[in-house]
């Protein structure tokens, strides 16, 4: 009995590194960001510029960057949310069960291209042709990168919606077929709403990697610092910035620790959204 | 016959999203595999690179991805089924249960650059272990830890509670019930989760960019503290840092039906284990 | 409390004011019962009233549900398997248990009984081969699947797994079987074989059954115990307690005016 209490108290072990894991993520997040709070001090990342290397004075506004990933993110969601809404009702409620059997693996094959390989078909096929159709100087621009991101965040969002609109019990739906309702009536006035708070937590997760994204928006958004909403002109978002900045900078230098800064918005970002959307499933019962 | 209409046209919509959705997916895989599959020979997938990547094979890209993924994996393993055996089998409703589920949909959630970030402050850095496999290895374990535990939880759920209580009557140990009688009939959902968690790290960039990836290195890695090449951080400096990209576009084609080939090779492979498994073992 | 008989040939179980809780909900109360060796007792009483409860707590199967409470003293061997600090892996290789839904695990005819064995040590292939047969024969099932010892067990029938579910607690060479209604999944042709094996089985170990069938418990057992609401309500011969109750409950029960 001692042999198994031992072996028990080596899985508590194990399974505690996740929070070991996590808390490390933090803690050394902020060890390398903490210097900068001293001098430049945490206002200058209010600024409304983000210009990290200058010969006049260096300005490390995240505000730009953060809308950047705004820009983006919304643009991406706005695509995808209704796409993936309709596609997962399709799938949950019209489709053949063999359909079914093959469309849903098969959009769930998009989650695991890399976002690489998806930044690379977007540079060389959606691009050319988001600057042809726009006559635009170049293709690298928010809306590309937003479009990239909207197919990212589709096979989590169809996905997480389908199970939510299934696990809708059968009784719902047959009591309003039964009162006269046709089909489309009851998928729209009972299904779609009864699942409406899985639904929400997908859009959730969804948002959550499209901002987290970053190779995908760093080869296609044209990777320019500005606060703009239009979706034509080249934006810079917070993932791209570390991811195309950090290779360059002196470890230490205030920079670096800036980009730190940036790291912990977009976890703190994330952890959030993460949070209610689990919230949100745990609520709901549809998560242990 | 107007309501008739009504619903055939909503149908109709559903449809034509559903497989819109499907139609580009499709087209992406056909656009990489029509001008990839060409460039692969022998001589690509052997051959090392030769200047900076404007002619020669990818084959240091190629084996620093596989090591890569096999370091993440040999760590991310044990840990993440140590990890779903204790939730599945010990873990009793409270507090630290319930932190360890929100840390590991934390870890689900923290975007791949950030992972990159710690990796640098923590592995790179603090540990000492500079940009090296190791390094890499280590964050991209802890990026793929939730996609092992939750797959493998969720296979050791499935294994009936009355093999459980057969063990244990006939005086197995909980150990020796877990061990004997639980985790043989998880493997198939164990294999898969390793796959997949394989797969992400095959394709991921960002967390490589600042443990590991070296921009040229054309020689195969010597030991763990080695930099490596990787396929997508390749695929990403031939894409957008070389001084001629036009020119070596079907260099980048063939990099990345590799890649793709590689990761959705292992999604596939994931799935057809299960399919075998789900048949040898029914109950 | 007289209503009970007392068993006069040596007791292999000695129960004395058990009680079990299941968290907040108490499942027995204040157990009193002396179960003799080499017979067969059964447990008999309508659903719900704490009969697999019951046996569960004499093999500390309950000891996996979260949150149970045990009160009083279970004698096996004149050890008291609750208070002594005794070895719960040892008590269980005593004191063998048969399921109420046959459970072989997914692997070869010949693996399934040796599991007990090989978890037990024994790693030697003449010995558990041997072990295998001397189990599956006295489990009355070694001439049906002799030939075929690497198939699956999961294509056996119903009657079959659940005979070899026995032959692999008695690969243990337990002292004691308990058994939860063996034989309810079972068509009446494999609860027949069932029943001849338990009485064949009587002559080496002592043997508790759950069942519901009135017919079952007079065919198999020597004593029989009635169970109703958590609490022991009469025990004795089962020849005297199915022809000659002397609680009223007792009497409605077997003659099916309630469960
Ligand atoms: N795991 C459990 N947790 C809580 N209560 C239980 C559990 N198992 C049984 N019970 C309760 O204990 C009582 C006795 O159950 P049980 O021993 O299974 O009865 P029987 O086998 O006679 O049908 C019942 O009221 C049942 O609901
Ligand atoms: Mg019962």
């Amino acid at each position: 009995m001692g042999r198994d209490r031992a072996i028990q108290i080596g899985f508590v072990g194990i399974a505690s590194s996740s929070i070991l894991v996590v808390a490390l993520i933090f803690l050394f997040l902020f060890k390398e960001a903490a210097p900068f709070a001293k001098h430049p001090g945490l206002a200058a990342l209010l600024d409304n510029q983000w210009i990290p290397v200058s010969f006049q004075k260096e300005r490390f506004g995240i505000l730009p960057l953060a809308a950047g990933t705004v820009l983006v993110t919304a643009i991406a969601m706005l695509v995808s949310v209704p796409l993936s809404a309709l596609a997962a009702v399709y799938i949950a409620e019209v489709a053949h069960p063999l359909e079914r059997e093959i469309l849903k693996p098969f959009i769930e094959l998009l989650a695991s291209i890399p976002s690489v390989v998806l930044g690379f078909f977007g540079l060389v096929v959606l691009a050319p042709l988001i600057k042809q159709f726009f006559g635009l100087n170049t293709g690298l621009n928010a809306l590309t990168g937003g479009l990239l991101l909207a197919l990212m965040a589709i096979p989590t969002i169809v996905s997480v919606s389908e199970d939510a609109i299934n696990s809708v019990p059968a009784t719902y739906r047959n009591g309003s077929m039964a009162l006269g309702a046709s089909r489309m009536q009851t998928i729209w006035r009972v299904v779609v709403p009864a699942a409406l708070p899985g639904i929400l937590g997908a859009v959730m997760l969804g948002t959550g990697r499209v901002i987290g994204e970053t190779m995908a928006v760093l080869m296609v958004t044209g990777n320019a610092a500005l606060i703009t909403a239009n979706p034509l002109s080249p934006v810079r978002t917070m993932t791209a910035s570390i991811a195309a900045e950090m290779g360059e900078v002196p470890f230490g230098s205030i920079h670096y620790q800036a980009l730190f800064w940036v790291g912990i918005v977009l976890l703190l970002i994330t952890f959030g959204l993460n949070f209610i959307a689990r919230r949100i499933s745990v609520r709901y019962g549809m998560m242990r | 016959m107007n309501r008739q209409l009504h619903e055939t046209a909503a149908v109709f919509l559903l449809r034509f999203t559903t497989y819109a959705i499907v139609g580009v997916v499709g087209y992406i895989l056909l656009d990489i595999i029509r001008h990839g599959l060409p460039v692969i020979n022998w001589a690509f997938l052997s051959e090392m690179p030769r200047r900076a990547g404007s002619e020669g094979g990818i084959l240091p890209a190629i084996v620093g991805t596989l090591y890569l993924t096999l370091g993440t994996v040999a760590i991310a393993l044990p840990v993440g089924i140590g990890t779903a055996i204790y939730l599945s089998e010990y873990a009793a409703p409270g507090r630290l249960t319930e932190t360890i589920r929100l840390a590991i949909t934390t870890l689900a959630g923290v975007p791949s650059i950030v992972f990159g970030l710690f990796g640098l402050g923590l592995f790179v850095l603090f540990c000492q272990f500079g940009p090296s496999l190791l390094a890499g290895s280590l964050t991209l374990a802890c990026m793929v830890l939730p996609t092992i535990i939750v797959t493998s939880e969720e296979s050791l759920r499935a294994v009936p509670q009355a093999f459980r209580q057969a063990s244990l009557a006939l005086g197995a140990t909980k150990w020796e019930a877990i061990r004997t009688a639980v985790l043989p009939y998880s493997v198939s959902g164990i294999i898969t989760g390793a796959i997949l968690g394989i797969g992400r790290a095959a394709g991921e960039t960002a967390p490589i960019l600042l443990t590991v990836a070296a921009f040229f290195l054309p020689k195969l890695p010597g030991s763990i503290f080695d930099q490596v090449m990787a396929l997508p951080y390749h695929l990403y400096i031939l894409a957008t840092q070389h001084p001629d990209t036009d020119k070596v576009l079907p260099l980048q084609y063939g990099t990345a039906f590799v890649l793709l080939a590689m990761v959705l090779g292992l999604s596939l492979g994931a799935i057809l284990i299960r399919v075998h498994f789900r048949r040898k073992y029914k109950w | 409390m007289v209503k009970n008989d007392t068993p006069t040939g040596p007791t292999a179980i000695e129960v004395r004011n058990l009680a079990f809780h299941y968290g907040a909900s108490q499942a027995l109360f204040d157990i009193n019962i002396a179960i003799p060796a080499r017979q067969v007792t059964a447990l008999i009483g309508p659903s719900g009233c704490g009969k697999s409860t019951f046996l569960r707590t004499l093999n500390r199967m309950n000891d996996i549900i979260p949150g149970v409470r045990v009160e009083g003293d279970i004698l096996i061997d004149n050890e008291n398997i609750y208070r002594d600090k005794i070895d719960v892996v040892r008590l269980r290789k005593r004191v063998g248990m048969v399921f109420q839904k046959s459970n072989p695990f997914p692997k070869s005819i010949f693996e399934n009984v040796a599991y007990g064995p090989r978890i037990h040590g024994m790693n030697d292939k003449g010995q558990l081969g041997e072990i295998v047969e001397q189990s599956l024969r006295q489990a009355a099932l070694w001439d049906e699947v002799k030939d075929r010892l690497g198939n699956n067990a999961v294509g056996l029938s119903g009657g079959q797994q659940q005979r070899l579910c026995i032959a692999r607690a008695l690969a243990v060479q337990p002292e004691i079987l308990l058994m939860d209604e063996p034989a309810s999944a079972l068509d009446p042709k494999s609860t027949a074989r069932v029943e001849d094996l338990i009485d064949e089985l009587k002559t080496k170990y002592t043997i508790v059954i759950v069942t519901h069938n009135m017919q079952q418990a007079a065919r198999v057992s020597d004593w029989t115990a009635f169970f109703y609401e958590g609490r022991l309500v009469e025990y004795g011969r089962t020849k005297r307690v199915f022809t000659n109750p002397k609680e009223k409950q007792t009497e409605d029960y077997i003659t099916g005016r309630f469960g």
